[in-house]
Order: C-alpha cells, then sequence, then structure tokens
C-alpha cells in the first residue's frame, strides 16, 4: 500500500462517517469563515427551524465583500457611502452575528479585512484543519497545509446546524514546480502559469497540492497567493505542505496556540506532508526556470501568456467573442497596450509584501496622467503595517489612492467600479466580463506588473524597473 | 426542497464555453438577503443594454425562450464565484435542467441542493445539442437519462445520494442533523481539538 498524501491524511482525520456507494461522507469542519454576502439566506434557513449555531466557537465573521474601503467611523457613516441595499446587507451582518453569538471583526475591530486574509493574520488558520466558507477563494487557506473550500449558501447552513459538510472525496492532482524564479516573477506568475497550463476547467473535481522547490522557497503571502487561484483552474482546493516557513509565521499570532499546545500542534503538524510515496491521480509539472510576468488578454484566467509573447491566434467563437470585448488583437503582444485603471487588492494580493513590491516599483515615480491607481489593504492590520513602514506614503505621493480594508474592485460590489470600456490591470483573481464594473477589461498581473502599468500608462514589463 | 424527476422541454442554446457564475448573475445583485425574485437577474450583463432594456436578439429575450426550461451551455458551465445565486437565478427564470460537457463543482453542488439538475453528456450527443436548438428532449433523473428526439437516449452521470435527494425531495440538512450523535461522539473523541 503506498503512502498518503497530505490531502488524504487531513480528509482521513474528518471522517465522521465514512462515505459508501449510496452516501457521501460526513467531513468534520474546524473553521467556519463567513461574511454578509452570501450568509443570510443561511441565517434565514437556521431561524425558521429553530436552530442554534452548533460551535459559534469554530466560526469567525467578517465584513469585507459589500463593505466600503473609505473610513467608516461608525454605522451611520455606512447609510452615507454605501448603496441602501449593501448597507442593510452589512447591518444584517452585524445583527445576524449578534442574535447566532458569533465573534464578528466589524467597523470596531482593529482586525477586520478579508476573509482570507485575516485568518492566517490571526493565526485561526492552522495545519491539519477543514475550513470552509461562502466563498470560492477559500482555497487561500490550503497555504498551510489545510484542506480549504469555497462552499454555496445552503452548505453555510449545514455547517452552521451541524460543524459537518456532506462530501464525495475529490480526486488529487500533484502539481509540481521546480527551478527558482527570476528577478521580477511573482507567485502571481506562477499561479496564472499553471492555470494556463491546466486550463479554468482543468482541476474540476480534484484538490491540488502545489509541491516542488520553486513552491518550497515562497514565503507565506506568496503560498497564499498561489492556493488562491486554485478555484481559476477549476479546483475547489490547492494546499502546500507546512514547513519552517508555515511554522515560523504561526508562531505568537495571536490565536495560534501558545506555550505546550504549541509544541504539540506542531509535532501534529509535521506530521501532515505526504509520504514520499504518496500517490496523485494525475500530476503537472513546469519549470519555475522559464517563467517570466504573465498577463491575461481574455476573460478567463487560462487566457494567459508571457507579458512578451504575442496574443494566441483564436481557435473559436468563445475565444473570439473574448478578444472582441478585451479589444484585444491576436497575434500582438499585451505590451504597450493603454491602461485605464490600477488595482493593487484582493484576497490574492494584498498582503503587506505585495504592498512593498508595488511599492518598490513606485517610490520615486508617478502614476501616469492617464491612469486611476486604487491601492486597497487586505485587512486593517495590513494597513496599519504599510503605514508604519511609510508605504501609503509612497503611494499617495506617486498619485495613488490609499483605501481601507476590503474586496473593494476585485468583485465591485462596494462602489469601487471600473467604468465601461477601460482597461484595468488588477492583482484580483478574475478578469471574467463585467467582473469589475459593466464592460470593465480587466487583465490579472502581479503587484510589480501591475505598479509599472501605472507608471508607464501602458502595460509595461516590470523587469526593467526593479534594481538589481 | 421540491421533488425532481422528468423535466420535459425544447431547449435553450448559449454555445460560449466557460460561462462564470458572474455572467449567470452579476455580483452587484448579490446585496440581496433573500433568495427570491433572482430570475430577472439572470445574464443581466448579456441580457439588458446600458439604459436596463432587454435586447432583443439575447437568447433569453427572444420568443422562443418561453416556457423553456433546459438550457445548453458550452464546455465548463458554472466556474468562478461560488455564490449560490447562481442556480436561484437559472431556477427563478425557469430553467430546471442544465446542460454541458462539464460544470464546475461548486455550482454543480449548489444546484443539486436546489433542484436543478446538472447533466454531463458526451461531446458528440453535446455537439448535436448546440447544432439543434429547441430540441425537444427529457432529463429523466430517475433513469439518469436524457432522452433525445427519435427516440434516441444518453446516460448522465449522477451520484446515488443525489438521485435520491432530488427524487424525494429531500433536505440534506435534515439527513446531516440525523447524524448528530456521530458527531458529538467525533467531537468527543478526537486526538486533538481545533
Amino acid at each position: 500500500m503506498s503512502g498518503k498524501s497530505l490531502f488524504q491524511k487531513i480528509w482521513d482525520d474528518h471522517i465522521v462517517v465514512p462515505e459508501t456507494a449510496d452516501t457521501p461522507a460526513v467531513l468534520y469542519i474546524d473553521l467556519h469563515l463567513t461574511h454578509e454576502v452570501t450568509s443570510p439566506q443561511a441565517f434565514s434557513v437556521l431561524r425558521s427551524k429553530g436552530l442554534k449555531l452548533r460551535r459559534p466557537d469554530l466560526t469567525l465573521a467578517t465584513l469585507d465583500h459589500s463593505t466600503p474601503t473609505v473610513p467608516i467611523a461608525s454605522l451611520k457613516d455606512l447609510d452615507i457611502v454605501a448603496e441602501p441595499a449593501a448597507a442593510a446587507q452589512i447591518r444584517m451582518m452585524i445583527e445576524n452575528c449578534r442574535e447566532f453569538g458569533i465573534e464578528l471583526f466589524g467597523f470596531d475591530s482593529d482586525a477586520r479585512g478579508i476573509v482570507h486574509v485575516i485568518g492566517p493574520e490571526l493565526g485561526i488558520t492552522q495545519p491539519g484543519k477543514t475550513i470552509v466558507c461562502g466563498d470560492s477563494h477559500t482555497s487561500t487557506h490550503g497555504a498551510f497545509g489545510t484542506l480549504a473550500f469555497g462552499i454555496g449558501t445552503t452548505e453555510v447552513g449545514h455547517v452552521m446546524a451541524a460543524q459537518c459538510l456532506l462530501q464525495r472525496r475529490p480526486k488529487t492532482l500533484a502539481i509540481n514546480v521546480d527551478g527558482k524564479i527570476g528577478l521580477g516573477v511573482t507567485a502571481k506568475d506562477i499561479i496564472l502559469a499553471i492555470i494556463g497550463r491546466i486550463g479554468v476547467g482543468g482541476g474540476t473535481g480534484h484538490v491540488i497540492e502545489y509541491r516542488g522547490s520553486a513552491i518550497r522557497r515562497l514565503g507565506m503571502e506568496q503560498r497564499m497567493t498561489v492556493c488562491n487561484m486554485s478555484i481559476e483552474g477549476g479546483a475547489r482546493s490547492g494546499m502546500i505542505a507546512p514547513d519552517d516557513t508555515t511554522i515560523e509565521y504561526l508562531r505568537n499570532r495571536p490565536m495560534a496556540p501558545k506555550g505546550s499546545a504549541w509544541d504539540t500542534a506542531v509535532a501534529r503538524w509535521r506530521r501532515l506532508p505526504s509520504d514520499p510515496d504518496a500517490t496523485f491521480d494525475r500530476e503537472v509539472t513546469l519549470d519555475a526556470n522559464l517563467l517570466t510576468p504573465m498577463v491575461t488578454f481574455g476573460t478567463n484566467p487560462g487566457m494567459v501568456v508571457p507579458i512578451g509573447d504575442p496574443v494566441p491566434t483564436a481557435t473559436d467563437a468563445s475565444f473570439r467573442k473574448a478578444l472582441e470585448y478585451m479589444r484585444v488583437v491576436e497575434n500582438k503582444p499585451m505590451l504597450g497596450m493603454p491602461v485605464d485603471v490600477v488595482f493593487i487588492g484582493s484576497c490574492t494580493n494584498s498582503r503587506l509584501s505585495d504592498l512593498r513590491e508595488a511599492a518598490s516599483v513606485m517610490r520615486g515615480r508617478k502614476v501616469a496622467k492617464s491612469v486611476r491607481m486604487l491601492v486597497v489593504p487586505g485587512s486593517e492590520q495590513v494597513k496599519r503595517a504599510a503605514e508604519a513602514e511609510g508605504l501609503h506614503e509612497v503611494f499617495t505621493a506617486a498619485g495613488a489612492e490609499w483605501r481601507e480594508a476590503g474586496c473593494s474592485m476585485c468583485i465591485g460590489m462596494n462602489g469601487d467600479l471600473t467604468a465601461s470600456g477601460q482597461l484595468c490591470v488588477s492583482t484580483s483573481n478574475r478578469n471574467f466580463e463585467g467582473r469589475q464594473g459593466i464592460g470593465a477589461r480587466t487583465v490579472l498581473a502581479s503587484p510589480l506588473t501591475a505598479a509599472a502599468s501605472a507608471v508607464a500608462g501602458r502595460i509595461a514589463d516590470p523587469r526593467p524597473l526593479i534594481a538589481h | 426542497m421540491d421533488k425532481v424527476n422528468l423535466v420535459q422541454s425544447r431547449t435553450l442554446v448559449l454555445p460560449q464555453s466557460d460561462i462564470d457564475t458572474d455572467q449567470i448573475i452579476p455580483a452587484r445583485f448579490l446585496t440581496t438577503t433573500t433568495r427570491k425574485g433572482l430570475g430577472n437577474a439572470l445574464f443581466a450583463d448579456w441580457r439588458y443594454d446600458s439604459a436596463g432594456k432587454p435586447k432583443p436578439e439575447f437568447l433569453l429575450n427572444r420568443p422562443e425562450a418561453n416556457g423553456c426550461g433546459i438550457l445548453v451551455a458550452g464546455n465548463n458551465f458554472g466556474c468562478g464565484s461560488s455564490r449560490e445565486h447562481a442556480p436561484w437565478a437559472l431556477l427563478d427564470f425557469g430553467i430546471q435542467a442544465v446542460i454541458s460537457t462539464e460544470i464546475a463543482d461548486i455550482f454543480r453542488g449548489n444546484s443539486l441542493k436546489n433542484g436543478l439538475i446538472p447533466v454531463i453528456v458526451d461531446k458528440a450527443t453535446h455537439g448535436w445539442l448546440i447544432e439543434n436548438p429547441g430540441a425537444d428532449v427529457t432529463v429523466d433523473v430517475a433513469a439518469c437519462e436524457l432522452r433525445l428526439p427519435e427516440g434516441r437516449t444518453v446516460a448522465f452521470p449522477i451520484d446515488g445520494f443525489s438521485r435520491y435527494c432530488l427524487l424525494n425531495g429531500v433536505d440534506q440538512l435534515g439527513y446531516l442533523l440525523n447524524h448528530s450523535d456521530a458527531i458529538t461522539r467525533f467531537e468527543g473523541t478526537r486526538s486533538w481539538q481545533p
């Protein structure tokens, strides 16, 4: 019998009732993260059935999706700056959390932020856990060696009531990235290259384990960027084995174990990595040495090219429709296309290291006159840390807007939008039609590429701007 | 959930591949706190012009779309966001089954929990359906079978549990809560506590 993979170890450790040919497994959930957009209807179900939250102590809530990124001193401000429906949704979340006894990191908390930024930051995202959230980018937490995946609102209700989900065991996909990425190439470029390789449906039905020397070399924030976009390759979950980097990141975090509990936890985490003889249903290999900065050219994250390469020739009607929507010409590179908006933020790229990278390009330079640049830290903690280093001054001196934490222009639910026809170079995760506003054209890229493009006013390769 | 078994209808065909849930229902409609009335927002950015008027050429606005309950979509339908508003919007519009070669995991799970039938077919069958919009077809959950005109039938995969839940209108939360004792035992006996 072959050894167990990281996924298999976590899966086996959470089986309450095993699956059979006729019935799915009952899988225990260690942490349920929730936010204002995908939870209201779940709370309604609980209320109508007279059910309580089974484990409020394993549930954590925040406000991020429809939340304004201008300063909110009190709920009165909310009614001024937010759309009535968004304000009502936020108020309902506050009320629901109060009624059901859930800890909410709201406007009065200095730890509020994007749900996938604050979990790790607080140290509640820990190796070996099962983590779910009504948000497809829950895969982010897999960077810590967790089994983390997005769920719909019905399942949000299931976890609230039973702390379990009915699940079929997914297949496994190992993605090996060996070698060393070059200067100016980032975790974002790695994951975009992976999605380009496997396609937007390539990971459907699978959980991904990212492996190899290039992955091992990444810091935790970079690993989160990689795992975050697993869903853009169709995989609900992506994970990376915990190691010294993981453990050092978690040490002394507010919600991480302390004292002897820490030592016990670390010993358990050390046993999680896939056994050397573990097998996977599929394997894909990429050479990190060959990677360059990547940019998307179409309307899904699989439509991506190295920044200097020409856009591929259209092969079918869907592909042609995407190029028409993007006003992109086949066989020409994206490099040099005029840019209207640059967005640095989202659960993919809004952490301190992302802001440092963007600032390293912006320092002493100006945002091109034709460009609006928005920098939105992933959490209030990231915001404070960035301000302590003076990063906000680098951005504002360059002419960018510096905002409060939230999902912002990644999903465009809070009023932060790109206008119709405008081109936005964005560090977020989705370039779907209309994602950042009706008619908005999104180009996904790393914080380095986004910052270089803001300065140039055109899609630009960051490498010439980076000091060797 | 209501019981679901047979859906017999002409097909609506959206041949585009990789239709994501942002297209099915754009994010600006997600500030709702109920699951009702989302049919009007279905494919909103493809369906209405900037003034909010229906675009007459878009499939859902054409007279032949009236009464259609089966959507045939290009490869890999429902990718992207986990928003359950996508199946809610489809069902509210009157779509009861979606046919493609591949259906994204989260969307598929959300659909099954709401009585929207995800039907995955082979490339040849899919190609035929794309080429023949408005075909009269039947989705039969009990038989796990898609029936095409002229008596052709194609089996489609659906796991036994989901099939049982659809046919009997089973609320999966009730099923899950029947395991409460096992869940309590698990919580009490596991080797570590989260």
